[in-house]
């Protein structure tokens, strides 16, 4: 059972909105990942085409439970008044913070961050920071008021696969009571499976599910490797050693002469 | 009066941010607003008095990651 601010979720797949071939080819993602929770953003509303009126409703059909993001925030005075904004359409107080650092790294403005969630964290909102692996901001953010944090696995949309794996060993380690979800940067399933197998609770994806040659089939893909690796973590790894070890029992072996061993 | 609306310049007759999301058809839409870079909650916009060359966000939800 993940818990994240005090809401129960069967599934550890959070799953992103955005990029799919079409709104049909989103739904059917969805089911397959049977994910109870999906991402949204806010964007400029045209009077013209209406489109997030349209978008709104395709959400709702979903059922699920939606995290708004404040995608795209350059400053943290950004950040908090989208995150407001998103209060107010959603009925929601949680908020999925990103203060972004560089367009190119897309990575997070780790002081524009922590001042967003002093801010929004005083005002009463649930924040879920997408963060680096950083452990000193990390400690920041939770010193701040947040209960979960969202680790990079790498650059969004980068489908790297965890690229610092000790920095988010060590961070599971030393937060083992805070939720650790990993957000952005996976691509391939064996990816997420392993972030499960290191004890982090969730994984948050979009991009290697939406640009999936087959979204629907991926998002399955990704939702059986996050609850095998879950599965594994809870059963607890052998520890890898240097030298082979014979499976096999020795005693008994056929043909066996005592001058083999030497 | 000339406003900033969702980056472009807008001419709107409009004197308060209500009445503006009501001349573009949002009455019942489900959008938020900011004005010069901060929140104005629904319940305020009919107080919320406009000025020349404001800068008015209006947003709704969108696809997100």
């Amino acid at each position: 059972m993940l818990t994240l601010y005090g809401k129960n979720f069967t599934s550890r797949l959070l799953l992103g909105t955005a990029q799919y071939p079409s709104p049909e080819d989103l739904k059917h993602a969805v089911e397959a990942s049977a994910a109870e929770i999906v991402t949204v953003s806010l964007r400029r509303e045209s009077a013209r085409a209406r489109t997030g009126q349209g978008f709104w409703a395709l959400i709702e059909e979903l059922g699920c439970r939606v995290l708004p993001n404040t995608a795209g925030c350059h400053t943290a005075k950004e950040a908090v008044a989208t995150a407001e904004m998103a209060r107010e359409l959603f009925g929601a107080s949680w908020i999925k913070l990103e203060v972004i650092a560089n367009d190119d790294t897309l990575q997070p403005d780790l002081f524009g961050l922590v001042e967003a969630a002093h801010v929004l964290s005083a005002d009463g909102f649930e924040v879920l920071p997408y963060t680096t692996e950083d452990l000193s901001v990390a400690e920041r953010l939770v010193a701040a008021g947040c209960n979960v944090l969202m680790p990079w696995a790498a650059p969004i949309g980068s489908a790297r696969g965890l690229i610092n794996k000790d920095a988010l060993k060590t961070l599971r380690a030393y937060f083992p009571d805070i939720p650790l979800i990993i957000d952005a940067g996976i691509g391939a399933p064996s990816h997420a499976a392993e972030a499960m197998e290191m004890g982090y609770d969730a994984v948050l994806l979009n991009t290697a599910v939406a640009k999936a040659g087959d979204p629907a089939k991926m998002a399955e893909a990704f939702a059986k490797a996050i609850e095998a690796g879950r599965l594994a973590f809870e059963a607890r790894l052998i520890e890898p050693r240097d030298m082979a070890a014979p499976s096999t029992p020795v005693a008994g072996t056929p043909f066996f002469k005592i001058d083999h061993v030497s | 009066m000339k406003v900033l609306l969702n980056g472009e310049p807008f001419a709107t007759e409009a004197h308060t941010l209500d009445e503006l999301c009501s001349s573009l058809g949002f009455a019942k839409a489900r959008i938020a607003t900011a004005v010069n870079g901060s929140f104005i909650p629904a319940s305020n916009r009919s107080a919320t008095q406009l000025a020349p060359s404001d800068e008015i966000e209006i947003v709704a939800p969108r696809q997100g990651g």
